[in-house]
């Protein structure tokens, strides 16, 4: 048995075949304490289903698109969901298969089990993998149990995962994984005991909820919480939770349910139960000599250990890393549903508050004192609205993805990105605009002298319904001349939003993209249809979020794009007084400060070196992103580097830019396809790409050093490749 | 994002670490393919190979200087896919007189001792190409065209 050994067999020398979390059971065991029955899954199981599948080559190949250290962290979460369908998408093979489930068959029956990961060290960092990886429980028949498993091995993929080995500067090539498999235990009461606190080593925590521990893990559950003297083992301190709800076994899996009036009103350890849980911890640091972070539950009245393992906290904890910010964003269900709440019902119409009221202030009326008063006001205001963006904005964005996980694991695709399209058919703002573009343009491909008429401003031919609609359009999305977050140079007036009419009218109106909603209606009922009960109700909550979350990556933007115009707006009137002022006339000195101060802060749009093009004597005949829009287009590129690039656009050209800012989707209906230079499928371009069908490729770091405005690219959207047509070297 | 300067490191790594390249001629229109055993010169401005004058190749390049060579990392392994770097080479070939040119002689000796024979034999040809353009694949399907001749 290459594949399967039973935890009592384990021996100190089998942790690279077996990991550590197994490696530590079986010490456990062997010393007498209760832990579950447990089958360890070798790592050579692993490495034999790799080869067999050929996914050990593919797994690189998504790892190896570009260079991993040039991948944002939105790309690796893209490369995690590729590589977790892989293994969805690949069987055991059946010899492997036959032996792994006869063997749980003849342990477990038909009785639920918990599938764990449990990852040999791949180095002495080892210990700090904790959390990283997927778990399961309660997980019912052969052929739920085999599918875990896979799921656990592609965990070893997870962005987390490869987000810390990315951190860590670990080898991504050579790691495995083994599985732990063991009987569910179905405690009344569990936690987790440190037998020493990070903050001080006299002391040790321990924190319980009741039913199982899954909720306070992954902090859905708040749990009561005691410190305890090392020495005396004397309870020093009890914080109580509000206990409302506790993680309890489903029909499969688990759910979230409300505690009884008792439970809410008793804390789930007495004094004495404490007592017991922390000695128990202690056992397991004198056994491995080492501080132990230990999960336990009781049962009855058993007190087992669900695991042990070494204390460590993160290292490189210094001050820019995000990776403790990365984490945070897999939210729970729960978590992402009360973000929405606020979201919706607060930030939203506070930012349309703040931006109307921004809006109405006359500025012509301040004084020069009031005017520099209103502009650090302003800063201020963005400022707290960036922070919110990165707070909670972003963060929401996670519904989608965890609708994704949900929907490829139920469905499993063949296109990893399906679930995309069930969001997809929400109205969005940027949508909108662009629909209101599409009417001023058929409005001007009828009757041309309205645009003549209208930006010659004679008054007397001016069409009354042209104007009032150019207006409106004014009023709602801004005259299109500052249309990119962070841009600089907004003029005052309707030419850009003018020039882009005409561009639209100078070409037939685009085939409509096809009527989806039926197709939609059939995914989603499709999808909703593989649930059952109360089960039918949560995937289509989570339908419904992971709408919202959708809608809001495209909305969040352009609200702030609102409240960042009125900061330029007023310092569009400061700049304007200041060149106006004579040189020894005597105004308010805060009045130019202010200015100086923010025209020193702000930093244009990128400008990808393109001036060392010139002197280069290599270029990029193919560049190779992410697939992010399926489909395939030839075109001049054209090279956004500044908001007023965005008015030359003109139809069939190919969008190059760093990032498509839902400020600036106003010209992807002239595009013939889109690429970017940040990448992953979530971002705007791969939202609006996928909502327009262009094809997409996002993440070619260098598109902007060696595409230049006019060359002819050919964007392959299911390859995620550009190819740059040959202009012959000067 | 790569320099040209480290484009360039990375090829001589590949041709410091390669001994053969697959090299294409034409006859008529009809590609040819033979392995070679090659040198390059440290500016990356010529490719040397030693070939019997009677060979196909050097028939075929004799009518039609222009060649491209195949110089590559692969190891026959699945790896290579997301490994190996490949590198397609294209430029004018010429015969040389191994006597007026004993520094690139001396360069291709060093490379392959054991030719020593062959290489020396009247029969043999030194062939000198003069590269035009490097194009290198990595990452699989990522292409950077280097251009040497300016």
């Amino acid at each position: 048995m290459r594949w399967i050994l039973p935890i009592d067999r384990v021996n100190p020398d089998d942790q690279s075949r077996v990991g550590g979390k197994a490696t530590a059971l079986a010490a456990l065991k062997s010393e007498g304490f209760p832990v579950p029955d447990s089958v360890c899954i070798t790592t050579d199981a692993y490495h034999a289903y790799l080869d067999t599948t050929g996914l050990r080559e593919r797994i690189q190949l998504e790892l190896h698109r570009k260079e991993f250290d040039h991948m944002r962290w939105e790309e690796i979460w893209d490369c995690a969901m590729r590589i977790r369908n892989l293994f969805l998408g690949k069987p055991m093979p059946l010899d492997l298969a036959d032996e792994i489930a006869s063997e749980l068959e003849s342990r477990f029956g038909d009785r639920p089990v918990a599938i764990r990961s449990s990852a040999p060290g791949e180095d002495a960092r080892q210990a700090s993998f904790a959390g990283l990886h997927e778990s399961f429980i309660n997980i019912r028949g052969t052929e739920a149990v085999l599918d875990h498993i896979r799921l656990v091995w592609s965990s070893l993929w997870s962005d987390a995962a490869l987000l810390y080995r990315k951190e860590v500067g670990l080898d991504l090539e050579h790691s495995a994984m083994g599985v732990l498999v063991q009987e569910t235990l179905v405690g009344e009461r569990s936690g987790v005991a440190f037998t020493r606190s990070p903050h001080d080593e006299h002391l040790g925590v321990i924190e319980a909820v009741y039913g199982l521990n899954q909720g306070l893990v992954d902090g859905t559950v708040q749990p009561d919480r005691w410190m305890v003297n090392r020495e005396s083992i004397r309870i020093l301190e009890h914080t109580p939770a509000e206990r409302r709800h506790m993680v309890s076994a489903a029909k499969s899996g688990v759910s979230q349910v409300a505690l009884s009036t008792d439970q809410i009103h008793d804390s789930p350890l007495q004094p004495e139960d404490v007592e017991r849980v922390f000695r128990q911890a202690l056992r397991a640091e004198q056994t491995f000599d080492s501080p132990q972070d230990v999960e336990w539950t009781i049962r009855g009245e058993t007190l087992y250990v669900l695991q042990s393992r070494p204390i460590t906290t993160w290292t490189n904890q210094a001050e820019g890393d995000k990776r403790g910010w990365y984490l945070s964003l897999h939210r729970s269900f729960e978590n992402l549903r009360s973000l929405r709440q606020r979201i919706e019902h607060q930030l939203i119409p506070e930012m349309v508050d703040i931006a109307r009221e921004m809006a109405e202030t006359d500025l012509t009326r301040l004084s020069d004192t009031q005017l520099a008063d209103e502009i650090r006001r302003r800063v201020d205001i963005n400022m707290k609205w960036t922070s919110v963006y990165w707070a909670d904005f972003i963060p929401f964005a996670h519904g989608i993805r965890l609708f994704g996980q949900v929907y490829n694991d139920t469905i499993r695709p063949d296109d990893p990105y399906e679930f995309m399209d069930l969001l997809g058919a929400t109205p969005m703002a940027s949508l909108e605009r662009n629909r209101l573009l599409e009417e001023l343009a058929a409005m001007v491909r009828e009757d041309r002298s309205r645009m003549e008429a209208y930006e010659n401003q004679e008054t007397d031919h001016v069409d009354d319904a042209f104007a009032r609609k150019i207006e409106a359009f004014i009023e709602k999305f801004g005259d299109l001349s500052c249309p990119v977050t962070g841009g600089t140079q907004c003029g005052q007036g309707p030419e850009a939003l003018l020039r882009i009419v005409a561009e639209i009218a100078a070409h037939p109106p685009p085939a409509k993209p096809p009527a989806r909603s039926d197709d939609v209606r059939q995914l989603a009922q499709a999808f909703l249809d593989r649930f059952e009960d109360e089960e039918k109700d949560r995937a289509a909550d989570l339908l419904d979020l992971a709408r919202a979350s959708y809608r809001l990556r495209d909305d969040d933007n352009i609200h702030m794009g609102r409240i960042e115009a009125q900061l330029h707006a007023a310092m569009r009137e400061a700049r304007f007084r200041l060149e106006r002022r004579h040189e020894d006339e005597l105004g308010d000195d805060r009045l130019s400060r202010i200015v100086s101060e923010i025209n020193g802060s702000e930093t244009g749009p990128n400008r990808a070196v393109a001036d060392e093009q010139s002197t280069r004597s290599f270029r990029a005949r193919q560049l190779v992103g992410q697939p992010a829009g399926p489909g395939i287009c030839r075109g001049k590129a054209r090279v956004i580097g500044t908001s007023a690039d965005l008015a030359d656009f003109r139809y069939g050209e190919v969008l190059v830019c760093d990032s498509v800012d839902p400020n600036m989707t106003f010209v992807v209906p002239l595009a013939a396809g889109i690429l970017e230079r940040r990448g992953g499928m979530l971002i705007h371009g791969a939202i609006i790409a996928r909502e327009y069908g262009l094809p997409c490729v996002t993440g070619i770091t260098d598109a902007t050093l060696f595409i230049q405005t006019g060359d002819t690219v050919t964007v392959d959207g299911y390859l995620g490749i550009v190819t740059v047509e040959a202009v012959e070297f000067i | 994002m790569e320099s040209s300067g480290e484009i360039k490191k990375r090829l001589r790594e590949l041709f410091e670490a390669q001994k053969l390249a697959v090299l294409s001629t034409h006859d008529n229109g009809q590609p040819y393919a033979s392995l070679v055993a090659f040198a390059v010169t440290s500016d990356l401005k010529y490719f040397l190979f030693v070939t019997p004058k009677t060979t196909r190749k050097f028939a075929n390049l004799t009518a039609d200087p222009r060649v491209a060579f195949m110089v590559d990392s692969r190891s026959n392994e699945d790896a290579d896919f997301h490994r190996a770097i490949a590198v397609t080479v294209t430029g004018t070939a010429g015969s040389i007189k191994k006597n007026a040119h004993p520094d690139l002689l001396r360069l291709y000796l060093a490379r392959h001792p054991h030719l020593e024979e062959f290489v020396r034999a009247p029969t043999a040809a030194l062939v000198r190409v003069a590269v035009s353009r490097y194009y290198m694949v990595h990452h699989f399907q990522h292409v950077l065209e280097l251009d040497i001749s300016s």
